[in-house]
């Protein structure tokens, strides 16, 4: 527990105690009270769907049955109303009923859950296939057939959550569900993906297409989808894995066969320092981009402040202060302020066992600047990186 | 030999007559009324240290946004959270009750080993220490969810090792206390005490016990390999050395299926207990239910791959486990409905261990049925790790195990303190129990079925709503075991004088060959069963 | 039995060696978590916790031996302790299944899957052949033969589980001096094992470069060994007190649970190393 969070209780127990007062008041007008499954939008959905309500009343049913029976019992079989006891205890043909009854409604159950489980696992002959890779915490889609390469993070502003010592910024409306690069496919194709993570489990999870797929590191693990028709589809990692497990959205954006193919080319003609300026990382091989070229320590450091905020600041924090001793502070540290070297190696390499993970996966710009940023930026003093030297450290 | 008997005679004398008072005696003690009740009175005190983590958990997620705790905070409220109530509350209670009832139950004077089961108390005294000073160390408490799942688990901290560690030391706890339990069952009957003529409560642990020697060292070999994992350079859980973090995964719920059974077979001995002396009837189906118990803890061994739907086993595995997994529902069934047959032309009263009885029924159902719904695996793809799981893993754990726990607190008070409760105040319990439970896990259905993930500290505006009165019940229902907690102590030291069978129906040893309060020392000669 | 179950049933009056015992464990874990983790002391810390788990180990079985021998425990007691026994090795039963369960599932599954089609994406050159040390990490050891040092500590201990069953039936005919001579090679032999199998650990890491750290194969090599060899201490240990015992005159041709015990976990651990051996070192 950090040292302030005791009064920031405090504080927050009496502003959470007036919102539910006036939440409570406001209530009936704008409550979301959902009781359902989100509407399918893939054909597993939608088997999901049917199958849950399917199994949902036959166990409503049952337990009408079953308490209707025990409450019946209550109610007439009570000493108050003068019930005396009778004495039975056993009764083989019954017991042999309650035992076969529920055994044959189970295979009624079993048998059209076969049926979709087979056809879930079965990711052959796809019309595309995109590789998920999870970090902590971002979703890299690879789209192996067209060349595609991007990340896709969180883009709701760090304001509209953290209220801790104030009032957080009003909510986007998809607060916590909006990525600044959505995972965009062509609606009515199967998409078969190869779900994988970099450092610790994930889970892909985008409920109204009928994917839950863990990604696991060091291991490729397949499913599959076939979005309905164009929209977009929201869905979060299913899988804990760290301190920002709650803040790793997935967004699907299902566009018309001719629409995504628009789309692949507008992806593919964009340079990288459009993908840059968006701050979305591009992967480590755009092609277009030169290592050999040398940048001031300005464009260094603002290219890395963006990428920096996407990146770094979950654990080193915006101030560089880091959360000690579990994510260590950059300002005034020893390696970003020391030689220019320690610190390629070890953003580059990342460090075993620790959340510092390699950042390999960022381009030679990219790197040299969010590391110029880190040597720069607060109390630092350290002078700039250029992209040949990380691209000389690569090689090494 | 004549000299062995004298020693014999002698040492029965010491060990009988006298006890060490003051702290001595509860620090010293081997006698198994004595340890059941310190095992009780640790559960309760761990029920309530993690039922403030849970209400930690509830006050940020009120509302979006983060307004208390920061997220790595968050999750080590989850996780310890979930050991906490898991190892340090539920089981605990239940060894509390094996210790009080089990050697009373069969005739027996005391355990078998009664050293011995001084030991496993007070190693799970140092296990707690542990997991409750890891919130102090650099880094904070183990983030990783109760179940630890590698690689997470390597990244983080000291609280790590300190969780491992505990595990281990509540582990060898366990064997010893099980170990206890099954030679004390196996070996110290009472002449005429045949198994099938065990009160039900007795055959729940029995099977219990043989559960928690098969899993608990699997769970010690599973964490074991964590820690080499995280210094000492081995790969089991890492792909990159040719291990697989899904191996731990198997492993882990080798252990954990089972765990969960362990948690619910002995409330099914409690109610067991409970229906037939509140109905006046004995029970229906005796010979089934020892049966059908033992079958579920047959399954459990085999189901374990329901928790892992989602990591991309090949179908078979799939299919597999979600059959083995349907199956339990035909054992636990005919336990609900030979209940209800016990019910059935009963002369019923509602005193209340029977309320809480009734509560368990309904409420462990609809818990059984959110099961049956996670073990379809197409539908578990959908609801894995959502907040449907949250609900159903509290209605059987909450509804279930805590609520047999309560009703098995009220029945037996009388006979283990001498004194009645307040009936009044232990229905209010009820009532707030019942209505803040409902409040607080109904709506987490929803929430899941919308797709809201669980172990996140913040989410998304729709699910606000639902999550805000999920919070107030959480409150009601936490605040409401501060009543509880008052009813016994009230019971303890002014309650009314119980009279010998508070219980018109009661029929088993400690009710009809002992007085109440039960004696410091019981059945120094064995009674005899017809 | 005969007579009433409970009657004449030793039940140990109050203790306090159990709560000696669990504070050595809190003061081992606290000094083991430190020593894991660098922080300084940690390792005296442990040591000293040991130090206390040792004193409380002598004086409950201390006493323990002393109620024995006293004649406190009846055929009933006799009986209990078979039990407990029984299920204190089902439990280590289980506690190394879960460990030749991370050896099976590594061969037949993780290698395996680690070098099919879809994981060519992650890595490209893996061949996945058993001994292995993971894609990553370059196997650049050699795996441990069986018909070496293996193979004579196999015979070592198939030999004690005869010699520990010939001073077993010294003992039912109260013949002492073979009891004490069976024992005695019993324990020799347990020691030997353990001197060959140091000896195969250093050859294991200074010629075959076979670590702990040699990905999953050295994983589950020095693992399985390992604990094993640890119950092999133990199980040496405990022979060498019920030596130490034999030779005061304990025991006797019908009251010997102490006896039986350990030549049933000798037994255990003797069936452990034979699946150790078949499945660690041959197939
Ligand atoms: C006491 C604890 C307890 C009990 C008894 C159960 C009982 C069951 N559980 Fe549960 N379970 C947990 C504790 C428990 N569980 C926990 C803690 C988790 C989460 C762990 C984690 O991830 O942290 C979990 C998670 C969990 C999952 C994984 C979900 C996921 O992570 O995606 C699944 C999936 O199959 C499952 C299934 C079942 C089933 C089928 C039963 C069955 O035993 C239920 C059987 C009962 C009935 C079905 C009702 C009565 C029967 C009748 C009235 C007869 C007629 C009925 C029919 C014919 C339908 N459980
Ligand atoms: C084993 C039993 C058990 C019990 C009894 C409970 C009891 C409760 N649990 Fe929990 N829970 C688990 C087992 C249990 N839980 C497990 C295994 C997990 C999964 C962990 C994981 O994901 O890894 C979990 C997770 C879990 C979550 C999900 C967290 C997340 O995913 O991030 C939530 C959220 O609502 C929750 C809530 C509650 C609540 C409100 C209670 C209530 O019943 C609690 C009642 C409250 C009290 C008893 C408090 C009483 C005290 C006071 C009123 C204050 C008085 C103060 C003093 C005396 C000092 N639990
Ligand atoms: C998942 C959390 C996480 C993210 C994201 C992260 N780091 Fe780190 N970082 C760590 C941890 C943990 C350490 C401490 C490692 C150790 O124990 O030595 C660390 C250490 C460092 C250090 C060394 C600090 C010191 O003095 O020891 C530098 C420099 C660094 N990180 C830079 C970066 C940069 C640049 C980025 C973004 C491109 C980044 N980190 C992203 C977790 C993270
Ligand atoms: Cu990524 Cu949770
Ligand atoms: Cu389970």
């Amino acid at each position: 527990m950090t040292d302030n969070m005791g009064a920031n209780m405090l504080r927050n127990t009496l502003r959470t105690a007036a919102t539910a007062a006036a939440a409570s008041a406001s209530f009936a007008a704008t409550a979301a009270y959902d009781v359902d499954i989100l509407p399918p939008a893939s054909p597993i959905a939608q088997q999901i769907y049917d199958l849950h309500f399917a199994i949902l009343w036959v166990c409503v049913g049952i337990f009408v049955i079953v308490f209707g029976a025990m409450f019946y019992s209550v109610f007439t079989h009570r000493k108050a109303a003068g019930a005396k006891a009778a004495h039975f205890h056993e009764n083989t043909t019954v017991e042999i009923i309650w035992t076969v009854i529920p055994f044959i409604i189970l295979i009624g159950m079993a048998y059209p859950a076969t049926k979709t489980v087979l056809e879930m696992k079965d990711a052959s002959n796809p019309d595309l296939t995109i590789k998920v890779t999870a970090y902590q915490w971002a979703w890299e889609y690879d789209y192996l057939q067209d060349g595609v390469k991007f990340n896709s993070l969180l883009s709701t502003p760090r304001a509209q959550i953290e209220e801790w010592d104030k009032k957080g910024e009003k909510k986007n409306a998809d607060y916590l569900l909006e990525v600044d690069k959505p995972m965009v496919v062509p609606a009515g194709k199967k998409v078969r993906l190869l779900v994988t993570a970099n450092d610790v489990i994930h889970g892909w999870y985008v409920p109204q297409l009928g994917v839950n797929q863990y990604g696991i590191p060091g291991f490729v693990k397949d499913t599959w989808f076939k979005a309905d028709k164009p929209g977009t589809y929201r869905g979060q990692c299913s899988q804990i894995c760290g301190k920002e497990h709650g803040y790793m959205p997935i967004v699907v954006v299902a566009k018309s066969p001719e629409d995504y193919a628009t789309w692949v080319k507008e992806q593919k003609a964009a340079s990288p320092a459009v993908m840059v300026a968006s701050a979305a990382p591009a992967g480590a091989a755009s092609p277009a981009e030169d290592p050999n070229k040398k940048w001031s320590a300005d464009e260094l450091k603002a290219l890395g402040e963006k990428l920096y905020a996407a990146n770094c600041l979950a654990c080193h924090q915006a101030t560089g202060k880091g959360v000690p001793p579990a994510f260590p502070a950059l300002d005034g540290s020893k390696i970003a302020t020391g030689p220019k070297g320690a610190q390629i190696a070890l953003v580059l390499a990342g460090k075993q066992g620790t959340a510092m993970a390699s950042f390999a996966r960022l381009s030679d710009t990219e790197l040299a600047a969010v590391i110029t940023y880190t040597r720069t930026a607060w109390g630092n003093k350290a002078g700039e990186v250029q992209p040949s030297e990380v691209k000389a450290a690569r090689k090494g | 030999m004549t000299a062995a008997a004298h020693a014999q005679d002698h040492a029965h004398h010491d060990d009988h007559a006298h006890h060490p008072t003051g702290i001595k005696r509860w620090l010293f003690t081997t006698n198994h009324k004595d340890i059941g009740t310190l095992y009780l009175w640790f559960s309760f005190t761990m029920f309530l240290m993690g039922g403030v983590m849970a209400l930690l958990i509830r006050a940020e997620l009120f509302q979006p946004g983060l307004q208390f705790v920061n997220p790595e905070f968050f999750n080590s409220l989850t996780t310890v959270h979930g050991l906490v109530m898991v190892f340090g509350a539920i089981m605990p209670a239940w060894v509390g009750f094996a210790n009080w009832l089990i050697p009373m139950q069969i005739g027996a004077a005391d355990m078998a080993f009664p050293r011995m089961n001084n030991w496993s108390f007070y190693l799970v005294v140092p296990a707690a220490i542990l997991l409750v000073a890891s919130f102090f160390v650099p880094g904070g408490a183990a983030a990783s969810g109760w179940t630890l799942y590698p690689p997470l688990i390597i990244q983080q901290g000291i609280s790590i090792d300190m969780t491992i560690l505990a595990v281990h030391i509540l582990g060898a706890s366990s064997i010893m206390g099980s170990i206890n339990i099954i030679t004390t069952i196996l070996n110290l009957r009472a002449p005429g005490m045949t198994l099938m003529k065990m009160p039900l409560f007795v055959w729940t642990w029995l099977i219990t016990a043989y559960l928690l020697i098969a899993v608990m060292p699997v769970l010690a070999g599973a964490v074991t390999m964590l820690l080499t994992d995280r210094h000492f350079g081995t790969s089991f859980f890492n792909a990159a050395g040719g291990g697989d973090p899904t191996m731990f995964m198997h492993i882990f719920w080798f252990f954990g299926h089972p765990e969960v059974y362990i948690m619910i077979l002995p409330a099914f001995g409690v109610v067991s207990a409970i229906i037939p002396a509140f109905a006046r009837k004995p029970l229906f189906g005796y010979a089934s239910m020892v049966y059908a118990t033992a079958s579920i803890a047959i399954l459990s061994f085999i189901v374990w791959g329901h928790h892992m739907f989602t990591v991309g086993m090949p179908a078979a595995g799939n299919l597999f486990f979600m059959y083995a997994t349907m199956l339990i529902a035909v054992p636990t069934g005919v336990k609900i409905f030979n209940w209800i047959a016990t019910m059935w032309k009963g002369s019923m009263t509602f005193e209340t261990p029977m309320l809480f009885s009734i509560g368990f029924l309904c409420l462990f159902t609809i818990g059984g049925f959110s099961g049956l719904v996670l073990a379809i695996t197409p539908v578990d793809i959908t609801l894995h790790n959502t907040y449907y799981v949250v609900a159903h893993f509290h209605y059987v754990l909450v509804s279930g195990a805590l609520f047999a726990i309560f009703a098995g607190v009220y029945f037996w008070l009388p006979k283990w303190t001498g004194n009645m409760y307040s009936e009044t105040l232990g229905k209010a319990h009820f009532w707030l129990s019942v209505i803040g439970f409902n409040i607080a896990f109904f709506p987490q259905h929803f929430l899941g079925l919308a797709g809201m993930p669980r172990r996140i500290p913040d989410y998304a505006l729709q699910f606000a709503e639902w999550n805000m009165w999920s919070s107030v019940g959480a409150f009601i229902f936490g605040f409401s075991q501060l009543l509880f907690l008052y009813v016994v102590i009230e019971c303890i030291r002014s309650g009314r004088k119980s009279e010998q069978l508070p219980w018109e129906g009661a029929d088993t040893l400690e009710w009809t060959h002992l007085p109440t309060p039960a004696p410091y020392h019981t059945f120094e000669t064995a009674p005899v069963v017809k | 039995m005969g007579n009433a179950p409970t009657g004449g049933y030793y039940f140990a009056p109050p203790s306090h060696w159990p709560l000696v015992g669990s504070a050595a464990l809190l003061v081992m874990a606290f000094g083991g978590v430190m020593w894991m983790n660098s922080i300084g002391g940690g390792g005296w810390i442990f040591l000293a916790g040991l130090a206390i788990l040792f004193y409380m180990l002598f004086g409950w079985f201390g006493t323990v031996i002393r109620e024995s021998e006293g004649g406190l425990y009846n055929k009933q007691v006799d009986l209990s302790f078979r039990w407990s026994m029984s299920w204190f090795i089902f439990s280590e039963v289980m506690f190394f299944a879960a460990f030749f369960g991370a050896l099976f599932y590594a061969r037949v599954y993780s290698v395996p899957w680690l070098a099919d089609i879809d994981n060519k994406l992650l890595w490209p050159e893996y061949k996945g052949a058993w001994p292995s040390a993971g894609p990553y990490l370059p196997p650049q050891f050699t795996a441990m033969g069986a018909w070496g040092i293996p193979a004579l500590n196999t015979f070592l201990l198939l030999s004690s589980g005869v010699t520990v069953t010939w001073a077993h039936w010294a003992l039912k005919v109260g013949n002492r001096s073979q009891l004490i001579l069976g024992l005695a090679a019993t324990v020799a032999l347990g020691f030997t094992f353990l001197g060959f199998q140091i000896y195969e650990y250093v050859h294991a890491y200074s010629d075959l470069n076979l670590k702990l750290t040699s990905g999953v194969f050295g994983s589950t090599f020095y693992m399985l060994t390992g604990f094993h060899g640890f119950h092999v201490t133990l199980g040496a240990v405990m022979l060498t007190v019920i030596l130490f015992r034999c030779m005061k005159g304990h025991f006797t041709a019908d009251h010997h649970f102490g006896f039986e015990a350990v030549a049933w976990y000798w037994h255990f651990v003797d069936v452990v190393w034979l699946l150790l051996f078949v499945f660690v070192y041959w197939v």
